[in-house]
């Protein structure tokens, strides 16, 4: 089908149109559903995004940084932190290396404590916060260096946990985008449900087009342009309505880290514009096939 | 431009008419007859492809209706004017619309205009014409199905009993209508049980009289 027949099946025949009376509840079904519809789906889409960027930040971010942790009596600590700060700045792939204060120390683990527990008292281990440059050091050489010279270090490039981490987020997004194809292929399920009780109701007027010298797609264009612009004007309210929830959602430095990026960020807000399109696309494949299907039961 | 040839139909595994033979030529004029049940409906309906024949061959314009595609069976019942027995409107239009659909779905609803007031006219709806189906008489909806079956000037003109809802006055007017449209040249095959009607027809018009009789098709008597 040319884009040209798209076009004019969508715009229709005005004489087309009038043959086929309005049915007001497969109006309303239609209407409702793909707003609901696309409601649901600008939520996966932010879901989607969301998680996609979120897997990308910790990805990156997590794998440029790692951690020293130094265990040792406190009256050598200091000379331990000072040879591990020597042995990191020799090091090919370390671009930054800092030793973390005792109050950054004691914030890191407060959360887990409570504020009744006295931190002062409790023995902290020194930590050294590692950057890495976009080639990376060779961890294993590090490690021996490390064990020669402060042996009391152990080295945390976050491998360990960065990986389900980073893999919970994919499937989170995975998640995000199977839901869109769900909401796509339902739309498309009620969409024809509709398409068909209309079709059914208006056996008898497709009964005389036919007789008359109707073809086929005279008379499915009438159902088709019918349906495609319901379903468009539904699903142009329901992505408006889910836009607008999405925006009102609570900010992220209101609610905590893990919503961080939940919605939609600049040019990223034009991607639920596509919602309305692409439900009116399913709605025209879906009317289409059910006329098609219906017709050809009648002689 | 019509024609059966050995033709059978069944249905409910039982034979409606078999070895059945028919030609529809420019200018000819037909009445089929026979009781009700005989298959004068059927038959009809294998004239213009809403059935297929379960034996033989149909032939409409020279192509076989078992070969036709849905688009070609569209097209060769532009070139064949019905008039149903239960008159087949879409009652959600006004009456006008309903006889101008035959142009419409040809794509050629600007003719409609030149050619709907005279044929209101003709069968004498004009004042009728903003009306609903639903509005109007038997004999009204009767004489619109004539003016939807012609409207496009088709070759063919098949009716079923277009007088059986209507009285000895109006049937007159529609045979007479028919008989016009016959001597310009259309083919016109006229299911009916009015034996009167065909009696009418005989000092204006030279028809061919078939019975619909025993599943088979006879011609009856002497030909008027």
């Amino acid at each position: 089908m040319t884009l040209a027949e798209v076009f004019a099946a969508v715009m229709g025949d005005r004489n087309a149109d009038r043959a086929v009376p309005p049915s007001g509840f497969t109006a309303r079904l239609t209407l409702f559903t793909s707003a609901a519809m696309a409601f649901l789906a600008v939520f996966a889409l932010a879901l989607s995004l969301a998680t996609g960027q979120l897997a990308t930040r910790w990805g990156e971010e997590l794998a440029r940084t790692s951690t020293l942790r130094i265990s040792a009596p406190p009256d050598q600590a200091a000379a331990q932190v000072a040879a591990a700060l020597r042995v990191l700045e020799t090091t090919p792939g370390v671009a930054q290396a800092r030793a973390l204060s005792l109050e950054e120390r004691q914030a890191l683990i407060a959360p887990y404590f409570g504020p009744d527990v006295p931190l002062d008292a409790l023995p902290i281990p020194e930590l050294i916060e590692i950057e890495e440059t976009a080639d990376g050091y060779d961890a294993t050489g590090l490690r021996a260096r490390l064990l020669a010279e402060v042996p009391g270090a152990v080295l945390d490039d976050h491998t360990r946990w960065r990986a389900p981490l980073v893999e919970a987020a994919g499937r989170l997004r995975m998640l995000g985008l199977l839901s869109l194809a769900l909401i796509a292929a339902a739309t498309a399920a009620m969409i024809t449900l509709a398409a068909q009780a209309a079709l059914a109701a208006n056996a008898q007027v497709i009964r005389v087009m036919r007789l008359v010298g109707a073809r086929d797609s005279y008379i499915a264009q009438a159902f088709v342009r019918r349906f495609t612009l319901r379903t468009l004007i539904g699903a142009g309210i329901g992505t408006a309505l889910g836009m607008a929830a999405v925006a009102l959602l609570p900010r992220a430095e209101v609610a905590g880290g893990f919503l961080t990026g939940l919605g939609f960020q600049g040019l990223g807000w034009l991607w639920p514009l596509a919602v309305p399109i692409l439900a009116a696309m399913v709605a025209f494949v879906a009317t289409r096939a059910a006329a098609a299907r219906a017709l050809r039961e009648m002689r | 431009m019509i024609e059966l040839e050995d033709v059978a139909y069944s249905y409910g595994g039982g034979e409606l008419f078999s070895d059945l033979s028919l030609s529809l030529e420019p200018g000819s004029f037909h009445f089929l007859t026979g009781p009700s049940g005989a298959g004068k409906t059927t038959l009809l309906k294998l004239c213009y492809g809403e059935l297929t024949a379960t034996a033989g061959s149909v032939r409409l314009f020279g192509r076989e209706v078992r070969e036709m595609t849905r688009d070609e069976t569209a097209l060769a019942r532009r070139r064949i004017g019905v008039v149903h027995q239960d008159c087949q409107f879409l009652d959600h239009l006004p009456l006008w619309e309903n006889i101008a659909l035959p142009l419409t779905v040809a794509g050629r609803a600007d003719e409609a205009a030149a050619n709907l007031p005279d044929l209101l006219a003709w069968v004498g709806l004009a004042r009728q014409a903003d009306q609903l189906p639903p509005e109007l008489s038997g004999g009204e909806r009767q004489r619109a199905a004539l003016a939807r079956a012609v409207i496009t000037s088709p070759d063919v003109i098949l009716a079923d009993e277009p007088t059986g809802n209507v009285d000895w006055d109006m049937s007159q007017r529609l045979l007479t209508l028919l008989i016009e449209l016959n001597r310009m040249g259309k083919a016109v095959l006229i299911a009916t049980h009015d034996m009167a009607l065909i009696r009418a027809a005989k000092p204006q018009v030279q028809a061919r009289v078939l019975r619909l009789k025993d599943r088979k098709l006879l011609t009856a008597g002497a030909d008027l």
